[in-house]
């Protein structure tokens, strides 16, 4: 913690612009990263969680949590590199990210049950 | 233009040769080191009381006092115009993210479409996957070492950590063909189904952007023999150790929703 706050004293070394990295952050951030990999894979590859839906939503919160981490620990994403203007081209492209992808998937998936050859008012059953 | 004629002609040779031939330019250019020219303060100063001094010689009774400057920044040297090229490089990055987001939604949209082909289940082998994961989890640390060397200036210790860590990038490329190449001799081919052209494009895109940053590892470790930790240098390597861990945060995104979550569909 103190390389961090004499990092801020020295505002003027280039490391400044970039976040002041120290070996500590990186380690923390390795082994945590380490743990959040290995026990999605130790997961499927040995079908400790029975209930698929559980496993799945506990596989993507770990891969959110590692996200976060290597963004934290690895980017330096903070308050304070570049005045917090990564930390806000960071939360913008995170909100474009979901509107691009649930979006995308919520439109495809209702195309997809409206296209379905057989049902009624689908397009599909007009085709001769 | 060579490219762009040779795509929409389908001459895929001549578009491989001529985007080759782009980064090769590209790179080429990042030799030049004296493209920035800076006006110090000191030199704006000086022009002005000059020129005032001229249009003054006329006027007596006015041209005694010199005129002042109010600085409103400090001067930072040069080493400090990284700023604006690290947040820039960010930008980018994120604007990489939502490439990345498109070809997932894409992805995702076709993650159930197997067009009565293989099914993921089927087609990977997660043992290697793990390890291609952990390669490249080493590497994110390698990475940071390396960064940590150049706080330190260490000039030794940054090559030895990048020269490691584009060998990590060498093995996992490695070891993605490898596996693409075992899904070609099964017939999982990208035009076997619309899952495998998702994820052909989605998993391929990621390892095009690890063998380009393998070049720029080459390129960078070539530059520092040349000039050592010169400011410029110690920019580009801060915006590589981005562009690097940029693309272990999307490598999350791949062994979680391609791997993973298609072992247990």
């Amino acid at each position: 913690m103190t390389d961090a706050s004499n990092a801020h004293a020295d505002s003027h070394s280039p490391a400044d612009e970039a976040g002041h990295f120290a070996l500590r952050t990186y380690l923390i951030g390795f082994v945590v990263s380490v743990v959040l990999t290995a026990v999605p894979f130790w997961i499927v590859m040995h079908g400790v969680i029975d209930s698929r839906a559980v496993a799945m939503a506990v596989i993507v919160a770990l891969a959110v949590a590692q996200i976060l981490v290597h963004t934290v620990a690895f980017l330096h994403v903070n308050t304070r590199v570049q005045g917090g203007w990564t930390l806000v081209a960071y939360v913008f492209t995170a909100v474009l990210v979901l509107i691009i992808i649930a979006g995308s998937l919520w439109i495809i998936m209702h195309l997809n049950t409206n296209m379905m050859p057989g049902m009624p008012g689908g397009s599909m059953s007009q085709m001769p | 233009m060579v490219l762009g004629f040779a795509m929409i002609w389908y001459m895929w040779w001549l578009a491989a040769l001529a985007l080759a031939g782009l980064f090769v330019v590209a790179i080429g250019h990042t030799f030049n080191y004296r493209r920035d020219y800076f006006v110090s303060s000191d030199e704006v100063a000086r022009a002005e009381t000059d020129a005032r001094a001229r249009r003054m010689s006329d006027r007596a009774d006015v041209a005694g006092a010199p005129p002042v400057f109010w600085q409103i920044e400090e001067a930072h040297g040069t080493s400090h115009a990284g700023g604006g090229t690290l947040l820039g490089f960010w930008i980018y990055l994120m604007s990489d993210a939502l490439l990345f987001a498109t070809l997932f939604a894409t992805f995702g949209v076709l993650s159930s479409s197997f067009a009565g082909g293989p099914t993921p289940k089927e087609l990977f082998d997660l043992g290697l996957v793990a390890i291609n994961t952990s390669i490249l989890l080493t590497s994110a640390l390698t990475c940071g070492l390396a960064m940590i060397s150049l706080q330190a200036g260490k000039l030794g210790a940054v090559r030895l950590w990048l020269a490691v860590t584009a060998l990590l990038g060498i093995a996992f490329v490695a070891i993605e063909l490898h596996e693409f190449a075992d899904l070609f001799a099964e017939g999982a081919t990208p035009q076997r189904s619309g899952y495998l052209s998702g994820f052909f494009t989605l998993v391929g895109t990621h390892g095009l952007h690890v063998t380009l940053g393998v070049v720029w590892i080459a390129v960078m470790l070539f530059q520092l023999g040349q000039r050592g930790l010169h400011d410029e240098n110690r920019r580009r390597l801060l915006c590589l150790s981005m562009y690097w861990h940029f693309l272990d945060v999307v490598w999350i995104g791949v062994f979680t929703f391609v791997y993973l979550l298609g072992a247990l569909r």
